[in-house]
């Protein structure tokens, strides 16, 4: 393989400017919704005493877990010795970084006292999950940035496989805790379970990599830089595993929620209700986020080499929005056993008896959201810009699909 | 000379710079100091509690009439508590539901809050420690350690907890509250600072008594002559949600 060349992308195209500012506007947008929510309270949300977690925590949670599943194609490299994948590693540390960036920013400043976050070290509970998080996302942003450091700085390349197995290990860690944040919720039937931890990890997989197909491809498009078959079926047969693995376990998950009778009727609306949820399972999740996209990448000459395993990471990342819509937000809308099994509340001023709580998220919440994208992406834009991390060609000619890792 | 001035001018100007500043953080300090004093102005003797107490409550809920709300109303007023612009927002301490078993089909009215469990999973959930469990038992939150991530309601196997949406005005002294902070029955622990020893009762009990229902009795669970005590030892009574093993504070009769 030949020795890989670095490039800045040079951002004086229109394409460049047109992108940074519009992510640049994305990101104010959020800026403005946090000022304006931190002024006004979360009372211009569609969030209540329901709905605790709404529209945010669906972007957030959706791009801390990407983040960790981005940094897969530098580990492949650098772990799993696969040499094809080692050009791609500074953009994978530098999305993955991007992710968790844009991710933790929509967490805190959803908070309703986000300038009290000092307290979360001050005054650290070691035994809620959601601290321990807390201390995950500065490790990730750590670990990732010597990994980083390792790859461009020949110097360090002595511990170069040593950072990248501790960002490895450390990436699994930071899943498994964002799943907890859920499975850990005992009084919750709709969520505790330890299958949390395992499928938000699979799902960081599918959903990261789908980013970094995005991303990848969208880059060398735009900046006019060879991109190969060769890489691309690979991201493609990878994408195919991982789309298939996650649905595997929202199969299980879902199957042994409903099998449970304490959490029967609960899986029983979200399954086959007429609630919002039930069709962004079925059509966002399944059809939209698995089913097309496993179409797209497997019937043969559709999914080859061209846009269809754009759209394919497209239409994952779509379907991983509805799933932890459904997951989040779902799951909180059906009313929770709050007295015991053995009854059924018929009255309650506070929507106990209710069929299901309505969430209708405020334009606040999307733009929040959408802040983080948008924070996310321009971080990528200007990474690329400053740094090189892209390689100047991935061409076929320019990989050996059979290195090893040196 | 010229110089001398300007030596002293700018050392006047320091100074007056430096006072400035220290009245601008005092200003910035009053309301937090007076938050601090606000919620401990009810403690009188500053005694730390004692985990020889534990507070709590048995409700009998064949003396807790349908439609009543007596106690919601008492405890609005206590900590005056008002409708929130949208109703999903509006706080609540404590709510009545009525309830049907499943297999016998008997419908049964019971007020429900912060069931002041022994092991509360909100305060194991809690990132800051601002949801804590006092050595007597009581469960309530820091609003000034609370950094509104709502995390401990999405761990309340019972709803208990509400989150202040917006500005809160004309808050009692006891019991302030704060917009982005969780909050939620703390057992009218105000009441029962005055006077550990003999407490008032919390303002839903009160207002139980006064409509003549006596459907909730409150005291100390560990006092062998409370009558709370000997209420629970003579009468049978179980914990709401008892498969998740929290040893609840509050317990019911006649569910």
């Amino acid at each position: 393989m030949k020795k890989v060349r670095y490039l800045e992308l040079e951002g004086k195209s229109a394409s460049f400017n047109f992108l940074a500012a519009l992510f640049a506007g994305m990101a104010a947008l959020g800026a403005w919704a946090f000022f304006h929510l931190e002024h006004s309270g979360h009372a211009d949300t569609g969030m209540n005493n329901q709905i605790v977690w709404g529209l945010p925590h669906v972007f957030a949670i959706m791009l801390i877990v990407a983040a960790s599943g981005a940094l897969n194609l530098a580990s492949i490299g650098t772990v799993f010795n696969k040499g094809l994948y080692k050009p791609l590693a500074r953009i994978s540390a530098w999305l993955s970084i991007s992710l968790l960036m844009g991710g933790v920013i929509v967490l805190v400043l959803d908070l309703g006292n986000p300038f009290h976050i000092d307290y979360m070290f001050t005054s650290f509970n070691e035994t809620s999950i959601f601290a321990w998080n807390i201390l995950l996302y500065p490790g990730f942003f750590l670990f990732t940035g010597i990994y980083l450091w390792t790859m461009m700085d020949t110097s360090k390349r002595n511990y170069y496989k040593s950072a990248g197995t501790a960002a490895f290990i450390w990436r699994l860690i930071l899943t498994s805790g964002t799943g907890l944040i859920f499975g850990l919720l005992v009084g919750r039937i709709g969520f505790n379970a330890a299958i949390m931890a395992p499928m938000f990890i699979v799902v960081s997989f599918s959903v990261g990599l789908a980013f970094f197909i995005i991303t990848l491809m969208a880059t060398y498009k735009w900046s006019n830089r060879p991109l190969g078959c060769v890489l691309l079926k690979r991201l493609k047969n990878l994408l195919v595993i991982f789309i298939a693995a996650a649905f595997y376990f929202a199969v299980i998950f879902h199957l042994t929620k409903y099998y449970s009778m304490a959490s029967q009727d609960l899986e029983s609306w979200l399954l086959f209700g007429d609630s919002v949820h039930t069709k962004l399972l079925w059509i966002g999740q399944v059809v939209i986020g698995t089913l097309i996209p496993l179409a797209l990448l497997l019937i043969p000459r559709v999914g080859e080499c061209n846009t269809a395993i754009f759209s394919a990471a497209v239409l994952v990342i779509i379907g991983t929005f509805c799933q932890f819509f459904v997951t989040i937000i779902g799951t909180q809308a059906f009313p929770q056993q709050v007295i015991g099994s053995d009854y059924q509340v018929i009255a309650s001023k506070f929507g106990d008896a209710d069929p299901y709580h309505v969430y209708s998220p405020s334009s606040w919440e999307v733009m929040l959201g959408l802040g983080g994208l948008g924070l996310t992406f321009l971080m990528v834009l200007y990474g690329f810009k400053i740094m090189r991390f892209l390689p100047e060609s991935l061409a076929d000619k320019d990989l050996d699909p059979h290195a090893k890792s040196a | 000379m010229s110089e001398l001035n300007e030596n002293q001018q700018t050392t006047t100007n320091r100074r007056t710079f430096l006072k400035a500043g220290v009245a601008t953080a005092s200003m910035g300090l009053i309301p937090g100091v007076n938050l601090i004093g606000l919620s401990q102005a009810a403690i009188t003797d500053g005694s730390a509690a004692s985990d020889k107490q534990r507070w709590g409550m048995l409700i009998d809920t064949n003396k807790c009439e349908s439609g009543c709300t007596a106690c919601v109303d008492a405890c609005n007023k206590e900590f005056n508590i008002k409708p929130s612009k949208k109703p999903s927002q509006t706080v609540q301490f404590i709510r009545k539901v009525t309830v049907r078993h499943k297999l016998t089909k008997v419908e049964t009215s019971l007020p429900l809050m912060c069931q002041h469990c022994e092991n509360p999973p909100c305060v194991d959930v809690c990132p800051t420690g601002a949801s804590m469990k006092r050595a007597d038992g009581i469960v309530k939150v820091d609003m000034h350690r609370c950094i509104g991530c709502r995390y401990c309601m999405m761990a309340c196997p019972y709803k208990a907890r509400s989150f202040i949406h917006e500005e809160v005005t004309e808050q009692m002294a006891y019991a302030p509250r704060g917009k982005g902070s969780v909050d939620s029955c703390n057992l009218c622990v105000h009441r029962i600072d005055e006077n550990r020893e003999n407490p008032r009762n919390p303002a839903c009990v009160d207002a139980c008594n006064s409509k003549g229902h006596k459907a909730m009795i409150f005291g100390d669970i560990n006092d062998l002559k409370s009558n709370l005590n000997k209420a629970l030892k003579k009468h049978q009574s179980r914990e709401l949600r008892s498969e998740l093993g929290l040893n609840t504070g509050v317990r019911y009769r006649g569910i």
